[in-house]
């Protein structure tokens, strides 16, 4: 671009760059001027009203039973509910597209159930499952009427477990979770499959790959690019659920952990906030966890890091 | 590649419909080892589609078809034919390649990785062995400098050339090709088609849907004109191009040419 103007006999010198007058935006500084305004007012709430016992609340933030509900609770629960929930939700979405219609319909029925179904409800649900029986047995199923029919007394069972320690709480609160969860995921999977061009499962089968190749090796790894985004919205949605086990009842969670020190100090306000606090800081961390995922699977796609601009065009920015 | 005698490619009464639309009324062709077969027609005439029906991307609805004399998509036993599993159908895919009109390379692998994700994956080739025949292959189609580039900053024509090299990993013994260079700008055909020549030259059995008459003319063996469904004429490139048989032929080259 500028080896002609170098040259010296390349016809008119290159013109000056403009210098113009920029455009003044008075809005911008009225409404810098009245947030100032609010976020001192805030401010000086946070600081002079004693009600928010910054002290007390920084003192019982991290008491043990906070910190163990945090880890073997909301933690744990928010783990193993993504991983079984994603696990689950691709198994569910590729069902879904199947062309086998007992398959794609069963998915569907199932969809239909766990995302009808609010999760408080599904959590007070698995929570009384032990009403339903006293243990919960592997076997052959139906052995008893199979054994009644012939008259006989038959045993299919190899294994059974009592129902209160099968359904811990714990477990009660994770299926709850998971199985919801999953029926979300499974939306989002298909959602990304369906954004793949066809043309790539096409040049995959032509190159004689099967099936299960072309899905865990062209189509999710560019699916992912349309299935993150939403996922750490799913993330973040089922870290703050997780308060809800308190339902089940599963108390050990950080939510129910810190009220509960409120209440017994008669200081409920400050256990609210850092509450808040709590949450705000775990979702954070989710949410650099998201940006690394997203550059990984962006491979081809953004050329070494810079995206193009989607929705402004080059005047518009700034 | 185990019959060495007989057609590479024969079809019989070859039928395919969408839904009410007959595309293919009966298509009758025959390949032979080593040639180059050009098909050429207006869009809506069938080719591509008689092109997909050959790999099976496409079910036949009547005739046979048969690769290397092994019917496509079924095994017969006395008169009753019974579909073949996918992974069977997978086995007869893997002796064809196919090259797409829009490339359609993986773009989350570098040109290299495309290369290599078959022989890897479908033969179980030992990586080191796929890595250094697919550098090989990128380096036979021009592309030496190019294997650690994703597919979005390479120039269309360099992609088609991946595409091509890609198809060629997998050893196959026809080569399928969906109008290779009608997604290109028009300066970068010339580097595809060389490609393709060559190819042609070395003995690769080649079918190749195009506009491209000047090739179709170099390199072809022969040349197939369709038009609605069915094979309006066939024979010598030269001769069909400088003097066509039929009506539909001659007013079909004298807006292309």
């Amino acid at each position: 671009m500028t080896e002609p103007d170098k040259t010296p006999d390349a016809g008119p010198a290159r013109p000056a760059p403009i210098k113009a007058v920029p455009v003044r935006h008075p809005g911008r500084w009225i409404s810098v001027a009245v947030l100032a305004v609010l976020a001192a007012m805030f401010v000086h709430m946070l600081l002079t009203n004693d009600k928010f016992g910054w002290a007390f609340m920084v003192d019982n933030m991290f008491r043990p039973p906070v910190i163990e509900g945090l880890l073997r609770g909301t933690i744990l629960l928010t783990v193993l509910g993504m991983v079984i929930g994603v696990s689950l939700g691709v198994v569910v979405a590729v069902m879904r597209l199947s062309p086998n219609p007992v398959l794609s319909g069963t998915a569907w029925l199932y969809t239909w159930f766990f995302r009808a179904v609010p999760r408080i409800v599904l959590l007070v649900l698995f929570g009384n499952l032990g009403i339903l029986y006293q243990s919960y047995g592997l076997g052959i199923p139906f052995d008893e009427q199979i054994a009644d029919l012939f008259g006989v007394s038959f045993d299919g069972r190899f294994l059974e477990v009592e129902a209160r320690s099968l359904l811990t709480p714990f477990i009660a609160a994770l299926l709850g979770l998971a199985l919801s969860e999953s029926a979300y995921m499974a939306e989002i999977v298909r959602a990304g499959i369906q954004s793949v061009d066809p043309g790539q499962s096409e040049a995959a089968q032509a190159l004689g790959m099967s099936r299960t190749q072309i899905m865990r090796r062209v189509v999710l790894p560019q699916a992912m690019r349309v299935i993150i985004p939403p996922t750490g919205n799913e993330t973040i949605a089922l870290l703050k659920d997780t308060a809800l086990v308190a339902f089940v009842p599963l108390s050990v969670e950080l939510f129910f952990q810190l009220e509960a020190v409120g209440k017994r100090t008669f200081q409920v306000f400050p256990m609210y906030v850092s509450a808040c606090l709590w949450y705000l800081a775990l979702t954070s961390v989710l949410m650099v966890g998201q940006y690394f995922l997203e550059r990984r699977f962006g491979r081809g796609v953004a050329v070494s890091g810079r995206t193009r601009p989607r929705i402004f065009t080059a005047g518009s920015g700034r | 590649m185990s019959e060495t005698a007989g057609p590479m490619v024969r079809s019989e009464q070859v039928h395919k419909s969408f839904g009410r639309l007959e595309v293919l009324k009966g298509i009758d062709l025959e390949v032979a080892q080593g040639e180059v077969m050009c098909l050429i027609g207006p869009s809506g005439s069938g080719k591509s589609t008689f092109l997909r029906c050959i790999n099976h991307l496409e079910k036949i609805d009547a005739g046979r078809l048969w690769v290397n004399g092994h019917l496509v998509g079924y095994r017969q036993k006395g008169d009753k034919l019974y579909e073949l599993r996918d992974r069977e159908v997978s086995a007869q895919r893997r002796e064809i390649g196919m090259v797409f009109q829009r490339f359609n390379l993986f773009p989350h692998m570098t040109a290299l990785e495309n290369v290599m994700e078959a022989p890897v994956r479908v033969k179980r080739t030992p990586k080191a062995r796929a890595r250094e025949r697919a550098g090989a292959l990128l380096e036979s189609v021009g592309l030496g400098d190019k294997v650690r580039t994703y597919p979005s900053a390479l120039s269309g024509g360099q992609q088609q050339r991946v595409a091509i090299a890609r198809a060629l990993a997998m050893e196959p013994s026809l080569m399928l090709f969906d109008e290779p260079t009608s997604a290109l700008d028009p300066e970068l055909v010339g580097e595809v088609l060389d490609v393709m020549k060559r190819l042609a030259l070395d003995g690769m059995t080649m079918i190749v849907v195009t506009h491209e008459i000047g090739f179709a003319r170099e390199v072809g063996d022969s040349l197939v004109f369709m038009d609605g469904g069915v094979v309006v004429e066939k024979g010598v490139p030269r001769d069909v191009i400088a003097d066509p048989k039929h009506e539909r032929t001659r007013s079909f080259l004298s807006k292309v040419l």
